[in-house]
């Protein structure tokens, strides 16, 4: 057997152990696992992953998860709990996608046929979440999706979430998916798929808490609309080896801003690949991502931006920047611009550094102890992507969240 | 006992020395200006006493209320009541001014033997020292010196002083960069609070700050040295003469200068 024969011949067996689906899926499943087969687990020969080794996922053998398990009860209004709606009413203006709406949109955005983690996603479709935003809908309670990791699973399990979000014309929402601890070796391979009609405002946070042991590998795809104006922002801070993939595509003055904060140690390994392609004029993108690394923990930032021919007047601003707290810790970042257009503002910058002594100096000559000047500049790095986030209560408890990661750190 | 004593102070940075053998006696309540041209060390005596780790102390003694200061860590001379005005405040995006002055007055006042002051105190405390020391209270909102003018900042300075009621204030060439309005304002800050249980070391390059924050003593600092001390006149003698015409080596005046 050849090496992908024999990583994709383990993942046969929970394949066809799967409950059948109806017949589209079913098809749509077949079709995904039989490229995933060809395709197999990325390797660091692949431009795309390489810093980044998934050989610790190829080697494990992952089970099916109990179709039955959940988390308790929350107090979130329009909860979803593990693909399942737990809360009864959803906010006027939004409701489930019906069948017909997701079987169009479905993979049309996320196309299995390029990489071996959405096949592999869309090889194992079961739940899907999936939100219709009505045309001019205003939600202006956000919508929680609640994906939970497995507890107490006897072996390695394997889930494959998969979210829908189809924004109406001019319409405005926000979403948080959560991607929240379980414990022992567990894979979430989440994919999102975003469409947004002309004019639609979306704002979308993915909050990512998994265990120490977990793998995530999360692929979030936004096809946006003319005018449309899309702002994503991942906070990663679970996870033994995470890889997050954000592609937002951007039509003609669309605007997409994607934010990220990734915060690191032990010997956690955070890989964010964003893809921002603006096809058509007058787009803008922001892009701000920042990285916390400490003890061994190994980063990376690949910010792709591609603007296509057409896209004259595109304006896009990408930023990274880095905090590297010890010695061990690495992060490798690359902006990677494919500029075809000639009448474009395009920038790009990254930076990796330590606290500032001056800085630490400054705190300390006014009282505060040393650690605690550490932990504070250490916050105060985070703090300019917790601004960013538009709502009130996820501001606040990610900043109490921060606070106290660093507080037990050092 | 003198609130500080420094003998034979030596201090480098790499390897260059710059402090050269500092004597200073400084009582409770005294003011004293230490005066000197570019590169004489007065900075580095400053940073010296705050506890910059930049500097190395080489040879000599610091006591400062019988204590041995150079044991300490710069936090714990914060504690203990002194009070370094930077001649370059440090901006610090991501932290607010007013929460970084509360952790700073709290751990004060804790290692004090005070009791910490919870929000509504700490706000009703503050209200009093911004119109004590004429400080638009929206700077409090903002993060530490972040996009502050040069004048902001020296006055956050002086405001953080007053806040913290230091026993020992060491003014950095608060002076420097500041027209003679701004200067007024942050000198009349100071004045304010001169107070007989607390002392200051204002540290300039020119005279005229002088004229505002009047001092008792007067130092002058030439190559890691005090090579002069007197009273207040000594500041009007220098600015007369100039600390070439005192035999004291110094750049030329920029004015002019290509």
């Amino acid at each position: 057997m050849t090496a992908i024969a024999e990583q994709t011949g383990a993942w046969l067996e929970s394949f066809t152990g799967q409950r059948r689906a109806e017949p589209w899926i079913q098809e749509l499943r077949e079709a995904a696992f039989q490229r995933f087969a060809q395709l197999g687990f990325p390797t660091t020969h692949d431009e795309d992953w390489r810093f980044t080794s998934v050989s610790p996922i190829a080697r494990t053998r992952f089970g099916l998860p109990n179709p039955n398990w959940k988390i308790g009860p929350g107090d979130l209004p329009a909860l979803f709990s593990n693909g399942r709606l737990a809360a009864d009413a959803l906010p006027k203006g939004v409701r489930l996608a019906t069948r017909e709406e997701i079987e169009a949109h479905l993979a049309r955005h996320a196309s299995y046929q390029d990489g071996a983690f959405v096949a592999l996603n869309t090889a194992f479709l079961d739940q899907i979440v999936g939100l219709r935003i009505e045309r001019g809908a205003v939600i202006e309670e956000p919508l929680h999706i609640l994906y939970g990791g497995p507890v107490a699973a006897a072996s390695p399990i394997a889930v494959h979430p998969r979210t829908l979000i189809l924004a109406g014309e001019n319409s405005q929402c926000s979403i948080i998916e959560y991607y929240v601890s379980g414990m022992g070796v567990y894979l979430t391979n989440a994919v999102t798929e975003l469409a947004a009609g002309d004019g639609a405002v979306v704002d979308h946070y993915k909050i990512q808490t998994e265990g120490a042991e977990a793998f995530h590998i999360g692929s979030m795809f936004a096809g946006l609309g003319r005018s449309a104006n899309f702002t994503t922002c991942s906070i990663a801070l679970g996870g033994g080896l995470v890889r997050n993939d954000v592609t937002a595509m951007l039509s003609e003055g669309t605007e997409a801003t994607l934010n990220g904060l990734y915060v690191a140690g032990g010997s956690q390994h955070v890989d964010n690949h964003t893809t921002i392609d603006h096809a058509k004029p007058h787009g803008a993108s922001r892009e701000l991502y920042k990285g916390i690394l400490d003890g061994k923990a190994h980063a990376v930032f690949n910010g792709r931006i591609l603007v296509r021919k057409d896209a004259q007047k595109t304006d896009s601003k990408q930023t990274n920047k880095n905090l590297v707290l010890s010695d061990d810790a690495t992060i490798d970042t690359k902006p990677e611009l494919q500029i075809l257009a000639d009448d474009v503002r395009c920038t790009h910058g990254a930076t990796i550094g330590q606290l500032d002594a001056e800085s630490l100096f400054y705190l300390q000559s006014r009282g505060i102890g040393r650690s605690d000047a550490r932990k504070l500049l250490t916050y105060a790095f985070a703090q300019d992507i917790v601004d960013r986030i538009k709502i009130p209560s996820l501001r606040d408890s990610l900043e109490r969240i921060l606070f106290e990661k660093f507080h037990e750190r050092s | 006992m003198a609130l500080l004593e420094i003998s034979g102070l030596h201090a480098t940075v790499g390897e260059r020395e710059i402090l050269k053998g500092i004597d200073l006696t400084v009582e409770a309540g005294e003011v004293h200006a230490i005066m000197g041209p570019n590169g004489s060390g007065k900075s580095t005596l400053a940073q010296v006493l705050a506890g910059r780790e930049l500097y190395a102390v080489t040879a000599g003694n610091v006591t400062y209320d019988g204590k041995d200061l150079l044991a300490m860590s710069p936090e714990d001379r914060a504690r203990e009541g002194i009070f370094l005005a930077f001649q370059y405040p440090v901006e610090i995006p991501g932290i607010s001014n007013q929460y970084f002055l509360k952790a700073a007055l709290n751990t004060v006042r804790k290692h004090r033997g005070l009791e910490e002051l919870d929000a509504m105190d700490f706000l009703e405390f503050i209200r009093v020292k911004t119109g004590l020391m004429n400080m638009e209270p929206a700077l409090l909102n903002r993060a530490v010196n972040s996009g502050f003018s040069g004048g902001e900042k020296k006055r956050n300075e002086i405001f953080q002083m007053a806040v913290l009621e230091p026993r020992l204030a060491i003014l950095d060439e608060t002076d420097s960069g500041l027209d003679i309005d701004a200067l007024k304002l942050v000198a009349h800050g100071v004045n304010l609070q001169r107070a007989p249980d607390r002392s200051m070391i204002v540290v300039t390059h020119y005279q005229r700050l002088l004229d505002y924050i009047v001092p008792d003593f007067v130092h002058v600092l030439a190559d890691g040295r005090i090579v002069k001390s007197g009273g207040k006149e000594l500041a009007l003698e220098l600015e007369k003469h100039g600390y070439a015409g005192m035999g004291i080596e110094d750049e030329e005046e920029a004015v002019g200068k290509v």
